[in-house]
């Protein structure tokens, strides 16, 4: 049905980014393509440099020029190719429709306004609010992300704040216009665990509240089969493996992320058993090879994966891997979690 | 039985003062990063310390390595006070005992060759000439999985993960017995964060290692760990073997934090159930009165607030298990 089509909030095709160095080009996202459903969580995970937080940068085209430039692909958010917007259409997106919850809460503020200030602000440009209506309506946001006293904290600085409370005004500052995709790239990784538990939640309840689409970029495993419903899992700039969570958890096809799954530390690990990390270290994103990229530091290569690089199938409904051995880990005639 | 432990620290306190003014300054209060904790590690086992930003598990660190001053208390290595020795005596200690690092960007001298930094101990140390010295390193580098003609090479020409490495060679240089590991995977990628993890373990049978592992990530601790201390704003509030913590832990923070990790499996994740600890860690300068933890706990009672818990032992099994908590065991509605 048409339904499925327009279930469909976002759509990322072949998206090319790259960064112009004086050592070369770095290919840093190099073809990702997905698409984000309405009020789905989708997490993307991989390691530092995979290309995850310059994914979520190029939806929102905050990649700094002129070291980096989108060289390729389309975003299609509601009918229209982000790639394409000048910067006023831009500027009504940012903060509106699509808005962004910043790792380091710590920077992303604005050290000399005050926080509600900050939170206003959004409103007052996106709404056109007055500043009175404006101060009302951030006071509202300011209590349902959960600020103690947040009638006395409207008026403190960011660095009265923790790092928790911090992270809050900013989830507050990035759902002030209900916007229809909230994209967090590793919301709570400067965080405690038990801040980053409460953070989550937060984030959690109010997509249900607001039925908006979460993108989430983690490196944190359990964040994922905690709060995600779909999964992409990136290596050196392109997705590998792009299914649901199930899927990915307890059924991966790819290498690189059987390899992920056994080398996290498991709180319910039954006794002490030995990771088995995956070998070798990501490469370097310049010059990189035709081949397949994890070729380096994978078990299973075959003559395929030496010449051209596997493009991402759908080997089962919903089920996308970027590996020529797929098929056989999903068979069963490769083992996955064995040795 | 004492003579298991190869280190013992006995109400152990440092408090940082605090004071303002320019010239003429006034004290003004203090910080109390450790506050009265005891704890003995028992030879080749890990001890593992957890506890959030600031709780002081790194100050303990630093106070049994002496290289902050301790407020009071005494660490008992190998029967002896670290506390009581004279620099010289330190000094020579200080070869059982050796640091590594969280940070491997920032714990090597970007100026020094990888052979240099692992050589510098011996240098330091006096040990062996020049010819040994460069074949010792070169066996160092090849125990901690680099290649041993990368001896010249800088530290930027490695990535982080190797790096650790260079700081683990650089650690076991002088063959230590007691190893204190400050965080030293929390700045890695998970896949070579089980990399080292991996090489921890192996160096610890090989050379019969006893770890001081320091970390805030519980299931990291819980993995490499025999025993585990739970820290929280500058006490020790549980002490127990790490599989009795994880199964049957007493002190409601403990389970707030055990229950705050998510676990990478989401079929066990949906049917969960989480204790969110409301809140942040209060200040550890004005800490709050009696139980520490009382703000924000969701057991707590009047006594709480009033008095302070004793770290007392609640064993069921044999096993020591230690709770500071006027209410331990009780489970969180």
């Amino acid at each position: 049905m048409v339904e499925t089509e327009n279930n469909k909030i976002l759509e990322v095709k072949d998206l090319k980014t790259y960064f112009y160095t004086d050592d070369g080009i770095v290919k840093a996202v190099d073809g990702v393509s997905f698409d984000l459903k309405k009020g789905e969580t989708l997490g993307i995970v991989g390691e530092t440099g995979c290309g995850k937080s310059v994914t979520a940068l190029s939806i929102l085209r905050l990649i700094p020029q002129p070291i980096g430039r989108i060289v390729g692909g389309e975003i299609i958010f509601e009918g229209r190719d982000l790639l394409k917007l000048g910067q006023k259409d831009l500027q009504n997106l940012r903060g509106n429709k699509i808005s962004m919850i910043f790792q380091d809460p710590m920077t992303s503020l604005n050290p000399v306004y005050t926080v509600g200030n900050q939170v206003m602000e959004s409103l007052i440009v996106h709404r056109k609010l007055k500043k009175e209506e404006a101060r009302i309506e951030s006071l509202k946001l300011l209590e349902m992300v959960g600020i103690p006293e947040f009638k006395r904290r409207f008026n403190s600085y960011p660095h009265e704040f923790s790092g928790g409370m911090r992270q809050r005004v900013m989830i507050a500052m990035a759902i002030a216009n209900s916007p229809s995709i909230l994209i967090a790239d590793e919301p709570t990784t400067a965080l405690d665990v038990t801040v980053q538990a409460q953070i989550l939640e937060l984030m959690h309840e109010l997509k249900h509240k607001t039925n908006s689409s979460i993108i989430i970029i983690t490196h944190d495993l359990g964040v994922v089969a905690k709060y995600a419903d779909r999964v992409m899992v990136m290596y050196a700039g392109r997705p590998v493996e792009f299914s649901n969570v199930d899927n990915i958890f307890y059924k991966p096809m790819h290498p690189y992320t059987i390899g992920l799954m056994k080398s996290v530390t498991r709180l319910d690990e039954k006794k002490r058993e030995k990771l088995k990390p995956i070998e070798g270290l990501p490469p370097s994103l310049i010059d990189l090879p035709e081949c397949c990229i994890f070729r380096a530091r994978c078990k299973y290569i075959c003559d395929e994966c030496k010449k051209e690089y596997p493009p991402l199938v759908e080997i089962e409904k919903d089920h996308f891997v970027s590996c020529y051995r797929g098929k056989e880990f999903m068979e069963g005639i490769i083992e996955r979690f064995g040795n | 039985m004492e003579n298991n432990k190869l280190l013992e620290v006995k109400n152990l306190k440092k408090y940082f003062s605090l004071r303002s003014g320019f010239l003429f300054q006034k004290f003004t209060g203090s910080v109390k990063a450790v506050d009265d904790i005891s704890f003995y590690i028992k030879r080749g086992e890990t001890f593992g310390l957890v506890g959030e930003t600031g709780c002081g598990k790194t100050t303990v660190a630093r106070v049994i390595l002496r290289l902050v001053q301790q407020t009071s208390g005494e660490a008992i290595y190998n029967g002896v006070n670290l506390f009581k020795l004279n620099s010289r005596e330190m000094f020579k200690i200080r070869r059982e005992i050796q640091v590594i690092f969280q940070d491997p960007y920032a714990s090597l001298s970007p100026r020094m060759t990888v052979g240099d930094i692992i050589n510098e101990p011996f240098e330091i140390h006096k040990i062996g000439d020049k010819r040994k010295r460069i074949k010792k390193v070169k066996e160092l580098l090849r125990v901690v999985g680099l290649n041993p003609e990368h001896i010249h090479r800088y530290p930027h020409e490695f990535s982080g993960g190797q790096r650790q490495r260079v700081g683990v060679a650089r650690a076991l240089a002088l063959t230590p017995k007691l190893l204190l590991c400050d965080e030293p995977v929390s700045a890695l990628d998970v896949s070579v964060q089980a990399q080292i993890l991996n090489l921890l373990t192996e160096l610890q049978k090989e050379f019969n290692l006893t770890y001081l592992f320091i970390a805030h990530d519980l299931s990291v601790v819980k993995h490499v760990s025999d025993r585990i201390g739970v820290m929280y704003l500058g006490k020790l509030v549980e002490v127990a073997e790490s599989e009795d913590l994880y199964k049957t832990p007493l002190h409601p923070y403990t389970m707030g934090l055990l229950s705050a990790i998510p676990i990478p499996d989401p079929e066990l994740e949906r049917k969960r159930k989480r204790i969110v600890l409301e809140g942040d860690v209060p200040s550890p300068i004005n800490p709050p009165s009696g139980c520490s933890f009382h703000t924000r706990c969701p057991n707590a009672q009047d006594i709480c607030s009033i008095e302070e818990p004793e770290l007392k032992d609640y064993s069921k099994n044999g096993n020591e298990h230690l709770a500071a908590c006027f209410f331990a065991g009780k489970p969180i509605a």
